[in-house]
């Protein structure tokens, strides 16, 4: 039986679509209205809740809890300070990634990790003689995001910390009489914040943040504004830029951090005194060049794009969810280039847009590729532009003010 | 004798490998007699209305190892192949809870969940490294086992195909599969596994017709065996036929006939001629004889070597093999005719957990316990039990409203120790129901009808020896190279022109047809041969 998140009953009376999908078991709206990218532009104009409760979540804690989530995980924990959080991921033995998550270190010797898959036998399996306790808590937290452009000010009257928050901070706080704990953090790529509030109390949270979003034009998106947000943002997603080595058939559909446009999160790699797993693998990909792919984005020549349905005599369509399966990329010559595996129409760069993986000679911003399309039921190619990610970056995103 | 009973090829037994193999051969322009001793066809794969109005599944009651290269090459669907997949599968637990999974993968995690957090991920690691198994071990079912005893150029081919096979996978994925084949199936669910209802739910099939507990080395194996089906690709996963097993038998039966293969029944063989160390025919027990150059029986070994033909024409190293291969009938059916739906109280008035398997064995001492009896012959007193009530997805089966319920029940060993089967039908009976109201309160109330099937029932009605379900227990000395026998594992027998084509044959019991399909590749490589 499929289960609904604490904010269910309301979101469940938001949602006028009433089209649903399934997330991790848990009920979680596709679309509220019958058109997503307004929720879209909701966020990048005025602010949009999402409901993240279907993630996992893992209290880490202990005397050694540094040290284990620091022998697995990619990027050094040692720097994430109390109050702060880290995007981070993990890999094999040979360097290839298992899954992603957000930690937030709320002190010394205390964690908690959220992540899009179970993983507690995972971290239990690798904390051998380590003193530390990993407690699976999904079920105890709601999580509401409230991003978009005014993130700030709708919750500024009701949590004055989001004033003082840092990019990736968070701190605790009280919403209607509830701990709860507030973070800079989210998945739109934009200013933005999550709140992790007690199961019990989520209504009670819900009803206050909504009542402070009043006269900010405050609404739910569903996962269909979520991608577009999100491919736009650059940010990969689990069975879309990546699955986990470890469910793998072959080293087709295995990537290292450096090959998915991660490498960021490995500065310090050099750093003896951190062993962690597949450190070895992943220097030796880089002292080698041996990343088979580059992770880039491509921006589809909106002319060619356009005359190729008019001429057809069709309007070129630029709605819809992000492409379901990958598109195929070509080089200048017809050869195969890569492929994109998030593919959708970006209303703020009134572009096709893509996050791609290409081959790494075909990686510089301005490289040009042709992108698959199908045009009257046969294949065609359209051009399109490589360029750096993420495609939207907003300076309020960061930004204190 | 007159012309009609000429014929270039003659099968013994029209079970689904006797079919299956009957159809290849007459496919292939062969002149393909099938001798059927009853008055159907099926052998174990039957569905008889022994209560007006609902149809049982004898025997042999859900479908998952055929083999798809036979679907398609016998054309089965035009001849009414209808695989109903299995939507849940459903384990009642002692304290009234239950395991309850279903198709999608998330919520089957929420509910591994709700028994413990720490085996979702464990499920999802288990699930893919058994995939990997069963990758590196399917192409083994579609060819028949290397004779590591021949000397021939072909039979080098064979064995380095296997080798290349094999050396081709992951070191991990080949000790993943010898621990599973030579081992305990706890042993491999204990590295993954904390919860109890888990793990007696995944080791549940890991015993079926074999007499081993799941502590039992060789657990694995079978476990393994019971895993190597598909539908769709999707590796592991069960369906009822529509019409049950025996429905699946009359599609095999279609297609063979529309190849031309002629069906007898009624027609029980005595046992086959020989002249001069060559098959010649058949004789039926009211002297009827059949001739043909090719004979094949799809009897198990011990009938196919010692009663079809005279051992004393075969290499005493065959008979000693023979002799010696193990039986050891272990498994019963309890089959019901039902008002209406069992209730589970936990569930209410919910019944959509019997989608599938119904699987009494809520944890490995449990269904170790089961086994324990066994060993010292006698049945167990609370048996693990697989229950179906198939009327469910097929209302076919049952008169609206009503429902029929297969129950596989293990252990029920065919050599009793102190009393034999005729006496403790009704009292092994009673055990069987009342461990199902133990589990669904009021369920004797609802019992309309029951039939009880013992090891001796299904040994008397399919020939099956000692009442084994697998033509031969699943034991790793009698399997692959060594099935039924060292040196005799590609179809072939001492005796030129006659083969066995039956579950005793590579690789193995369940309604898989691989053996029959194997087989006919030799007849017909032989008969090229000249």
């Amino acid at each position: 039986m499929v289960l609904t998140t604490p904010f269910h009953p309301r979101l469940a009376e938001l949602n006028t679509a009433e089209l649903w999908g399934h997330w991790s078991g848990h009920l979680s709206a596709t679309q509220y209205t019958t058109a997503p990218k307004h929720e879209y532009f909701g966020v990048r104009n005025a602010v949009g809740l999402f409901d993240a409760s279907p993630l996992y979540k893992y209290a880490i804690s202990g005397r050694d809890a540094e040290r284990l989530l620091g022998g697995i995980f990619a990027r050094d924990i040692r720097t994430c300070r109390p109050g702060r959080a880290q995007y981070t991921l993990w890999c094999d033995d040979r360097g290839f990634v298992l899954e992603d998550g957000v930690v937030f270190r709320r002190s010394a010797n205390d964690f908690l990790l959220t992540a899009a898959e179970p993983n507690l036998s995972f971290l239990q399996n690798q904390t051998g003689s380590l003193d530390v306790t990993i407690d699976e808590v999904s079920r105890q937290f709601a999580v509401l995001a409230v991003q978009g452009k005014r993130a700030r000010a709708a919750l500024a009257s009701l949590v004055p910390e989001v004033e003082e928050l840092r990019y990736f901070g968070h701190a605790p706080t009280k919403i209607a009489g509830t701990a709860v704990t507030v973070s800079r953090t989210g998945f739109s790529g934009d200013l933005g914040f999550e709140l992790m509030v007690p199961a019990d109390d989520a209504l009670a949270v819900f009803d206050a943040v909504w009542d402070a979003g009043l006269g900010h034009q405050m609404r739910p998106f569903g996962d269909i504004a979520l991608d577009i947000l999100r491919i736009e943002a650059g940010l990969p997603l689990i069975g879309r830029e990546f699955t986990s080595s470890r469910y793998a058939f072959n080293d087709h559909d295995r990537f290292t951090p450096d090959e998915l446009g991660l490498g960021w999160l490995l500065k310090g790699i050099e750093d003896e005194t951190r062993p962690y797993v597949g450190r070895r693998a992943l220097l030796a990909e880089r002292a080698a060049r041996a990343s088979r792919w580059s992770t880039v984005g491509i921006v589809v020549d909106w002319a060619a794009y356009d005359a190729l349905y008019y001429d057809a005599g069709l309007l070129p369509p630029k709605d819809g969810p992000a492409a379901a399966w990958e598109t195929m990329l070509y080089d200048e010559s017809g050869a195969r280039a890569g492929y994109a595996t998030s593919y959708v129409y970006s209303p703020l760069l009134q572009a096709h847009i893509g996050i791609a993986r290409v081959r790494p000679e075909l990686a510089a911003a301005g490289t040009r590729v042709a992108v698959e399309q199908t045009v009257n039921h046969a294949y065609t190619i359209v051009p399109a532009t490589v360029t750096t990610l993420p495609f939207f970056n907003p300076e309020r995103k960061t930004s204190m003010t | 004798m007159s012309a009609s009973h000429e014929y270039d090829a003659i099968v013994v037994g029209g079970g689904h490998n006797g079919l299956t193999n009957g159809a290849y051969l007459a496919k292939a322009g062969l002149k393909t007699l099938v001798l059927e001793r009853r008055h159907l066809v099926g052998g174990a794969a039957i569905t008889e209305e022994l209560y007006p109005g609902f149809a049982f599944t004898t025997f042999s009651y859900a479908l998952s190892l055929i083999r798809p290269v036979i679907v398609h090459e016998l054309e089965l669907v035009k001849h009414g192949f209808n695989p109903i997949y299995m939507p849940t599968t459903f384990a009642p637990m002692e304290n009234g809870d239950y395991l309850l999974l279903g198709a999608d993968r998330d919520e089957n995690l929420r509910e591994i969940m709700r028994h413990s957090p720490r085996d979702a991920d464990a499920m999802d690691r288990f699930d893919h490294d058994l995939t990997r198994v069963l990758q590196l071990l399917r192409p083994l079912f579609d060819r028949p086992p290397p004779n590591i005893f021949g000397k021939s150029p072909e039979d080098a081919q064979d064995i380095s195909w296997l080798l290349g096979h094999l050396g081709s996978a992951e070191p991990k994925v080949i000790h993943d599969a010898v621990r599973l084949i030579t081992g305990s199936i706890t042993d491999f669910l204990d590295d993954y596994f904390e919860s109890e209802i888990i793990k007696g739910h995944l080791a549940a099939g890991s015993t079926t017709g074999t007499k081993v507990g799941p502590m039992s080395a060789g657990s694995g194996l079978v476990f393994l065996m019971m895993a190597m089906g598909e539908h769709d690709g999707n590796l592991g996963s069960w369906s009822f036929h529509k019409g049950g097993n025996g429905g699946f038998a009359q599609v095999l039966a279609r297609a063979a006939r529309s190849y031309g293969a002629e069906i007898r029944l009624e027609a029980p063989v005595d046992h086959v001629l020989t002249r001069d160390g060559r098959a010649v025919g058949v004789v039926l027990t009211d002297g009827t004889e059949f001739h043909a150059d090719i004979v094949v029986s799809s009897l198990d070994p011990r009938r196919t070597f010692t009663e079809l033909v005279d051992p004393r024409e075969l290499p005493t190293e065959l008979v000693d093999s023979i002799n010696r291969f193990q039986f050891n009938g272990t498994s019963a059916k309890v089959n019901f005719a039902l008002d209406g739906p069992p209730l589970y109280p936990a569930l209410g008035d919910r019944t959509d957990q019997y989608g599938g398997f119904i699987s009494i064995g809520p944890s490995i001492e449990y269904l170790e316990r089961a086994y324990d009896a066994s060993k010292y012959g006698w049945y167990s007193e609370r048996p693990y039990i697989d229950g179906c009530i198939q009327s469910f997805l097929d209302p076919d089966m049952a008169p609206p409203g009503k429902h029929v319920m297969s129950c596989f029940v293990q252990y029920a060993p065919y050599h009793l120790k102190g009393s034999d089967w005729d006496s403790e039908r009704d009292r092994f009976g009673d055990v069987v129901q009342a461990t199902l109201e133990s589990f669904f309160p009021g369920f004797s109330d609802l019992v309309l009808h029951r039939e009880v099937v013992t090891p001796l029932d299904i040994e008397r009605v399919t020939g099956l020896s000692e009442g084994n379900i697998y033509a031969g227990d699943f034991l790793l000395p009698q399997m692959y190279f060594f099935r039924p026998a060292p040196g005799w594992a590609q179809y072939r027998t001492p005796i030129d022109g006659y083969y066995q084509c039956g579950s005793g044959t590579h690789p193995g019991g369940c309604v898989m047809g691989a053996p029959a399909r194997l087989a006919s590749q030799a007849i017909l490589k032989d008969r090229s041969r000249g």
